[in-house]
């Protein structure tokens, strides 16, 4: 568990990048913070590991103060993946994954051994140990630079927009690659990201900041949705054009059984599956036809009002 | 062509090589001269050069004295300091480190500052200790640019000893700067051929040396590679914030 | 300080002297760095030869090739034109690797988009590869401007005339006044000399006005690869 006691950070400049933030992001969870850029939400990111110390306020790991012992341990115990990978580029992909065990003392061929064992977990191909980083993807280097930060088995891992700088195809598998991983190592996890859809894919608990790290809302992506706590998080999720609500397109003649959605600005959003062209939870007799001719003519009556 | 035979005659004269004055010994000289104050220089200017690099404070100060310090002409420094403190080793010593320790500042201080600041704050955030990311990603990264320095500075040295042959030390220049006092037009060319042999000799062993020590995956090309792939600003060379920042 | 008053007709003719012979390699330098420079920066092969060459010949020691080129181009040994040549071969030296250097630092989108929008090679050269590799040619070319004028004053070893005749009749004469006034005169042009390189290149490319600290550092590096 890991709670914000009222942190505010000043940076020397006077930016105010955190202005008394408090939360409590629970155990073996996925925390995410989701906000435009600005707003504080890397800030708050880095001072889980003190990379950044707050100006005030305190923020403590299972009840522990983290000020309370040195910056460079914790850090060694928390693990981190930022956008870049941030990589040794002097190094082998194995002698990077296992960067910290040998700061740490385990020996190199135990460290190696291990540092295997995460390229697998990671889902990366055992050959790619003997390359350097600027041999591999970007998609392949953040798979690396998960494995990093898995290396010393943290109870914590922070992610700072990690997959930021891929392309939507690798995001997408690295997206389903990190669920994968929870669900199988059930740590901590904070994650950082300007994507709202890449938040409510990933987080159990999702924190929407405003300038000044202010919480607009924290809940579940479903409790989010559903109840958008003001106009701000109503236009940061999409709700407000639209974008989250969805309806069953009768102008597309329909081959096969499913049916295709749009949303409120008439985008096309996908499609819903409807077995024997009846959409599951319908009554019976209700077929997809009259369904999308009652929704067309709710509009048409709504015009009308 | 006839006064390059003449030379080399001069140089391959065996009566020419062993003795106080001859080729070997005013070699030993000349590398004595040139050893030791870069040994000197390198203690001095290169942790110097890196402290500035790590922490980023005095950094308008290395510059301005790295090029301050190429624009004063050697050959006046040389002779005032020696006008001061009279002919001797110890003095030319001291006018050899003032010359090489700006180069291997300016080469400790820009590699350092060359290194992506991504991958020293990664370092950082996965919990080196300064020392360990000075020590095991800094230095490393920033190798082929300390090299340079140092392979700059040691030219200049070489170079400069040369001049001393005209206040009356030895070494490699000596022979030059006899030749050009006795008109003796093919003396001055074979003391022009060793020190030139010498400068070439020396630079291609550190350039050898450099090879050795520059780790691989720092080679130039590759290290351009990662910016590029990696980075969607790639070229934060040169930016010295060490105030992490805020997106 | 009365002894330069004294001599203040010898000091001013030998800064004349001096000046007038440290333009010749900065001119020379540059003019003869561009197409070498685009060279390097276009094929892989012409780069490695050129800046090989370039590395080799800028490892000579000054006074070494002074005495040398004599016998190559056949000049007599007190003929300023080999020390000014020596200049010449170490000013191309360092240009050609600015040049290249300066060349390859011009963004790949910037040119790609200037062929999009229907520059020929040449005029794509002239207008956008050439000014946007400015700041870093410039760069070079102050380390250039500097280490000429300082390395001038090696040449009076072997008789040409430049303030670096003052060093050796101070020392001779055991009078190190001559000699400090020897090197505050250097210092004075190379100065002078810099200052106008930075005012031409504020003229030319007012874009890059707004990013000194970029520039400190460019000649820093070009400080270590010099």
């Amino acid at each position: 568990m890991i709670e914000f006691h009222s942190v505010t950070k000043r940076f020397p400049d006077g930016t105010l990048a955190v202005e008394d933030f408090s939360l409590v992001l629970p155990s073996r969870k996925t925390t995410v913070f989701v906000g435009s850029s600005g707003c504080g939400k890397t800030t708050l990111l880095r001072m889980i590991n003190r990379m950044i110390d707050p100006t005030s306020g305190s923020i403590a790991i299972d009840g522990v103060d983290i000020a309370s012992g040195s910056a460079v341990a914790l850090r060694r115990s928390i693990g981190y993946v930022m956008q870049n990978s941030g990589l040794l580029p002097h190094r082998r992909v194995i002698d990077n994954v296992a960067t910290v065990p040998l700061l740490k003392g385990v020996k190199k061929a135990d460290a190696h051994a291990q540092a295997m064992e995460l390229l697998d977990t990671v889902g990366l191909d055992r050959v790619l140990a003997y390359r350097y980083p600027s041999q591999l993807s970007g998609g392949q280097q953040q798979r690396v630079g998960v494995a990093r930060g898995l290396a010393v088995n943290p109870n914590i891992l922070l992610m700072d927009e990690p997959f930021g700088a891929v392309d939507p195809i690798v995001r997408d598998d690295l997206q389903q690659e990190l669920l994968r991983l929870q669900h199988d190592l059930d740590k901590t996890v904070v994650f950082v990201t300007h994507d709202i859809d890449e938040a409510f894919l990933l987080g159990d608990q999702v924190v929407i900041l405003e300038k000044g790290a202010q919480i607009a809302q924290v809940g579940t992506p479903k409790e989010i949705l559903a109840n958008p706590a003001s106009d701000f998080v109503a236009s940061f999720i999409g709700a407000d054009r639209g974008k989250r609500r969805l309806a069953v397109d009768s102008s597309v003649a329909r081959s096969g059984d499913d049916v295709v959605l749009v949303d409120g600005a008439g985008y096309v959003a996908g499609v819903i599956e409807a077995p024997g062209g009846v959409l599951p939870g319908a009554g019976a007799g209700v077929n997809t036809d009259s369904l999308a001719r009652s929704v067309s003519n709710k509009t048409d009556q709504a015009g009308d009002a | 062509m006839n006064l390059f035979l003449d030379a080399l005659n001069f140089l391959f004269d065996p009566a020419n090589l062993a003795g106080s004055n001859g080729i070997l010994s005013r070699l030993v000289d000349h590398l004595w001269y040139t050893g030791l104050s870069m040994a000197v220089a390198v203690v001095i200017g290169i942790p110097l050069g890196l402290l500035v690099g790590h922490t980023g404070r005095g950094r308008n100060a290395v510059v301005a004295v790295s090029s301050a310090a190429r624009a004063l002409p050697t050959l006046g420094l040389i002779f005032l300091i020696i006008l001061y403190t009279g002919l001797g080793v110890g003095p030319l010593i001291v006018v050899l480190v003032i010359l090489a320790v700006p180069p291997l500042l300016a080469g400790a201080y820009s590699g350092l500052e060359a290194v992506n600041r991504q991958t020293i704050d990664a370092a950082r955030a996965i919990g080196m200790t300064e020392w360990q990311i000075l020590l095991k990603v800094e230095m490393p990264l920033a190798m082929p640019l300390i090299f340079g320095g140092i392979r700059s500075a040691t030219l200049q040295v070489i170079a400069t000893a040369t001049i001393a042959g005209y206040v009356g030390l030895t070494g490699l220049g000596r022979f030059l700067i006899e030749g050009l006092a006795l008109r003796d037009y093919k003396l001055a060319l074979a003391g022009a051929i060793l020190v030139i042999a010498l400068a070439l000799c020396v630079d291609a062993i550190l350039a050898l040396a450099q090879r050795l020590v520059v780790p691989h995956g720092v080679a130039r090309g590759l290290t351009r590679h990662t910016d590029e792939s990696a980075a969607p600003t790639p070229r934060q060379h040169g930016r010295v914030s060490p105030a992490p920042s805020n997106p | 300080m009365v002894w330069l008053w004294d001599n203040l007709d010898l000091v001013l003719r030998l800064t004349a002297d001096h000046v007038r012979l440290s333009i010749i390699p900065i001119v020379v330098g540059f003019i003869v760095c561009i197409p070498f420079g685009w060279l390097a920066n276009r094929y892989t092969v012409a780069r490695t030869i050129l800046l090989t060459l370039g590395g080799v010949l800028f490892s000579i020691p000054s006074l070494a090739l002074f005495v040398t080129l004599p016998a190559l181009l056949g000049t007599r040994i007190l003929d300023e034109a080999n020390v000014v040549v020596a200049l010449c071969v170490y000013a191309i030296a360092v240009m050609v690797r600015g040049a290249a250097d300066a060349f390859s630092s011009v963004s790949r989108d910037v040119i790609s988009s200037s062929t999009a929008v229907g520059f020929s090679a040449v005029s794509r050269f002239w207008t956008v590869e050439f000014p946007l590799a400015g700041p870093v040619l410039l760069a070079s070319l102050r380390v250039v401007s500097v280490s000429t004028v300082s390395l001038l004053s090696v040449g009076s070893l072997i008789g040409v005339q430049s303030l670096g005749y003052l060093f050796i009749n101070g020392y001779q004469r055991d009078f190190p006044g001559e000699i400090l006034i020897g090197i505050a005169f250097t210092v004075i042009v190379a100065v002078v000399f810099d200052t106008i390189l930075v005012l031409v290149g504020r003229l030319l490319m007012p874009w890059t006005r707004a990013t000194p600290r970029r520039r400190s550092v460019t000649s820093a590096s070009a400080a270590v690869t010099a």
